[in-house]
């Protein structure tokens, strides 16, 4: 093994550079003249509010898009990035912010694709899933290759990604925002396998807005803002607060006392519900919770373990095989998804791209996706274009959707802006009841402090919300209790007072509390 | 006639008149799986029907009948790709364009070059040794001609490409996940070249099985809308090469059999017998349509939004 070979046996990147890049969309000016490099052996952080330009940085690293200007040199050497297939033969992987898996494929196919076979034309899928298997066993990533996409959780899915790009022994590796669906043992697992890569070599830019995990994993950090880079510091040199104010150009308030809200009645109650996963084994085993009004009822647990069958369930997106969904004392078990919410009952469900909005229609479309049939969006059966273009606006304008109009696609935005656009619909026509599945999911740091001030509001005016989120900080943050769920089974309910990450991990590993009353008490409350 | 011997009459044809389907249905199933919407498949048929049966008549030679097809299903395989792929047109409207060009242009060619119906003499059935001597089966399955048999060959052989070979896994990806499949180095429009262009390929060998082995003429407008049955067909299949054999022979059974009865002289009204396959094409695709996933990005353009 000679000096600049990484242990898959792919050439080293002793550094790569990317002097000047400028990148436009229609109306956007997406990267401004941005310089940005990465070497061997380090971690660089790229920081930035959403719509700050950073994912498309990477995809101009990565050769899905074309910049207007600029270079990229590699060790030194101009090089020219024209397709994913240049970069990838360069040594560099990338993991996307938004999934690029095909869901009706499996896993190990969902590997193999686009790679040379060692069978020539036919496909290696034993090959390769043996080399998954092994990949997997080296770095803890627990999956079965033989599994369909479609079948996975979003945690799940990610480490598919992951595999992808170790197995494509990429010397250096984009992770766009890769730890927002992951939880908090799985981020530190996740930096185990990032460190164990810079050793080897790897050079790893990492995008992320929890600025803990910067501090933590990070070498260095560069700033975007509005497509311009700020500057570039070394992360031994600046504290968590600074960072957080350089990035957002203002004091950001991080943590947050809740106000005294009267716990009202219960307004939805799940009375031994159960549901089948989409692989038709049980998903749900008989949880009962109640989610009164005035409350926010954390939902904590690792991905994958139920929560989205829940929501779903609710909703009336999944068939409930037994048990009972009551919603303000009516039965709406089985109900149409239409007929749910219309009792109002607001969803942000966890995969906003696919089931949050339609990604082709505009965002004044998206945004009264919901109640675009009813007054005052539509008047026998007319649409009022205009109060819907004031709603939009308004909306754009106290959720600070980065957009260059209200009729731009909804697809083209940033990760953080879909989720604000989607949180903007659900939230502004008052439900009673508010579902929402990892809310603050890829937000900046400016962005998750106005979405958590929206859910408190709405806690006061009494909603009741149920929160399901893998973010034990801001579970513990903003529920009043906090329901734990392991392998479809409610393992227990804290309140707030009580809740510690110790406790919670446990429960969420599938340790039942040893004081039983917590379970029997909330049920009675 | 006796019993049996009508259903082994039925049945021979019935294998025989699936031939055109499979082809042309197998060609637009490689085409759906990547994406595109191919609804020219008919015109594509009608040129490489004449193409086949013109190059035989004049020079009597039928490979080179069709290689003529071949070589026009490519051609129109290759334009409806680049529409579909560089220009990115909407593909419904664009394969109607293409079905109108075919029907127009092979009837100019035919009223120029030829001018009144006439016969070749087309593919001969070749009696398989040993297997061909079965009763009934025999003569069913295995003394048809070389045409029949490429095509029963080519639903294995799809099959086996879509599923077991990497371009098979390509196709499926593109179809689903461009994005996905262009973020890991796949070229989805050579993916969709290949296959429309593979498609068009069929569809030219579609026509040629019509015009050089099965009725050995050409005649104008003689698929009768037989391309958009093939649409059909891989609905009905669910995109899967065994379904669209399913497809193709519940159709040329029902076929057959309406033709049968019309020789038998059973007393049923032969226009509304003749409707039968086309009746049955819409309550196939109306129970189907509710039943299985069609490929997510089929009908729409790949754009990287650069
Ligand atoms: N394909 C596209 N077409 C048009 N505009 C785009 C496209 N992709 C991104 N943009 C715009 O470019 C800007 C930068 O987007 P980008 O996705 O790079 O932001 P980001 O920093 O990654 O944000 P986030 O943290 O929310 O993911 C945004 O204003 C976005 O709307
Ligand atoms: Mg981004």
């Amino acid at each position: 093994m000679t000096e600049n070979k990484l242990p898959s046996g792919h050439t080293r990147i002793d550094s790569l550079e990317m002097r000047g890049i400028t990148k436009r969309f229609p109306g956007v000016l997406a990267n401004d003249k941005v310089d940005f490099d990465v070497r061997s052996g380090e971690v660089h952080a790229l920081l930035g509010e959403n719509g700050a330009g950073k994912s498309t940085l990477m995809k101009v690293l990565y050769g899905m898009y074309g910049p207007e200007e600029g270079d990229i040199f590699l060790n030194g050497k101009k090089i020219t990035i024209d397709s994913p297939t240049d970069s990838i033969n360069h040594g560099i992987g990338m993991i996307h912010q938004h999934f690029m898996l095909v869901e009706t494929l499996t896993v190990a196919e969902n590997v193999a694709l686009g790679l040379p076979s060692s069978r020539g034309f036919l496909t290696d899928l034993d090959k390769v899933s043996e080399r998954i298997l092994e990949l997997a066993d080296i770095y803890g990533l627990k999956i079965d290759p033989d599994a369909y996409i479609w079948q996975l959780s979003v945690g799940q899915q990610q480490r598919v990604e992951i595999i992808k790009a170790l197995y494509r022994g990429a010397a250096l590796l984009i992770l766009d925002e890769p730890t927002a669906v992951l939880t908090p043992q799985e981020v530190d697992e996740f930096f185990v396998i990032m460190r164990q890569m810079v050793a080897d070599g790897h050079g790893l830019i990492f995008i992320s807005h929890k600025l803990h995990e910067i501090m933590d994993i990070c070498d260095r950090v560069t700033v975007l803002r509005d497509g311009a880079k700020i500057g570039t510091k070394t992360i031994a040199d600046i504290t968590k607060s600074e960072l957080a104010n350089w990035m957002v150009g203002r004091e950001v308030i991080m943590t947050r006392e809740l106000d005294d809200v009267e716990r009202g009645k219960p307004r939805l109650s799940l009375e031994n519900i159960s549901c089948d996963s989409d692989r038709g084994t049980p998903a749900l085993r008989s949880v009962s919770l109640d989610v009164h009004a005035g409350e926010i009822l954390g939902l904590a647990g690792i991905s994958g373990n139920g929560q989205r069958e829940l929501a779903e369930s609710i909703t009336g997106l999944r068939e409930v095989t037994n048990g009972k969904v009551i919603l303000e004392g009516e039965d709406v078990t089985n109900f149409r998804p239409g007929d749910v919410t219309e009792r109002m009952l607001s969803y942000v469900p966890e995969e906003r791209m696919k089931d949050g909005m339609i990604k082709d229609f505009s965002i004044s479309e998206n945004m009264v996706l919901r109640e675009h049939h009813i007054s005052p969006f539509a008047e026998k059966g007319f649409l009022m274009l205009k109060t819907i273009a004031e709603h939009t606006d308004d909306m754009i304008q106290k959720f600070r959707v980065k957009t260059p109009s209200r009729e731009t696609k909804a697809g083209s935005l940033s990760g953080g802006n879909i989720q604000k656009v989607v949180l903007a619909r659900e939230i502004s026509r008052n439900p009673r009841v508010l579902l929402a599945a990892q809310p603050t999911r890829g937000l900046d740091v400016g962005a998750t402090e106005y979405v958590h001030a929206q859910l408190l509001e709405q806690r006061k005016n009494g909603t009741a919300i149920m929160m399901v989120s893998e973010d034990l900080d801001e579970v513990m943050a903003l529920s009043d209790r906090i329901a734990v769920i392991c392998e479809g089974e409610i393992m227990g309910i804290v309140p707030r007072n009580e809740a510690t990450p110790q406790k919670l991990g446990l429960m969420m590993a599938g340790v039942v509390p040893e004081e039983e009353e917590t379970r029997t008490t909330s049920f009675t409350l | 006639m006796s019993p049996e011997l009508v259903i082994v009459g039925i049945l021979t044809s019935g294998i025989r008149l699936a031939t055109p389907y499979l082809y042309a249905a197998i060609g637009e199933a490689f085409g759906q799986r990547s994406g595109v919407l191919n609804l020219g498949v008919d015109g594509q048929m009608l040129l490489g029907a004449f193409a086949a049966f013109y190059v035989t008549f004049t020079t009597g030679n039928l490979w080179l009948g069709l290689l003529a097809a071949v070589i026009v299903g490519a051609l129109m395989g290759l334009a409806m790709a680049f529409v579909t792929v560089n220009l990115q047109a909407v593909q419904g409207i664009s394969g109607i364009g293409f079905y109108l060009f075919g029907l127009g242009m092979s009837e100019l060619l035919f009223k120029m070059l030829v001018g009144t119906v006439k016969t070749v003499s087309g593919f001969q059935p070749i009696a398989i040794p040993v297997l061909s001597k079965i009763p009934y089966i025999g003569q069913v399955f295995f003394e048809q001609s070389i045409m029949v048999y490429g095509a029963f060959l080519l639903v294995p052989i799809a099959w086996f490409v879509l599923n077991k070979t990497t371009l098979g896994l390509k196709i499926r990806a593109v179809g689903e996940n461009p994005e996905a499949a262009d973020s890991l180095g796949v070229s989805v429009a050579r993916v969709r070249y290949f296959t429309v262009t593979l498609g068009g390929i069929l569809s030219g060998v579609a026509g040629a099985s019509m015009s050089i082995s099965l009725l050995n003429l050409f005649q104008e407008n003689m698929t009768s809308g037989l391309g958009f049955i093939a649409v059909a067909l891989v609905y009905f299949g669910a995109w899967k090469a065994w379904g669209v054999l399913a497809g193709a022979l519940l159709f040329s059974l029902i076929n057959a059999s309406q033709l049968w009865m019309k020789v038998l002289e059973v007393p049923i009204n032969s226009e509304l017998a003749s409707t039968l396959p086309y009746i049955l094409t819409i309550i196939v695709l109306a129970m189907s349509a509710s039943r299985v996933r069609s490929p997510s990005a089929l009908t729409k353009p790949f754009d990287r939004g650069d």
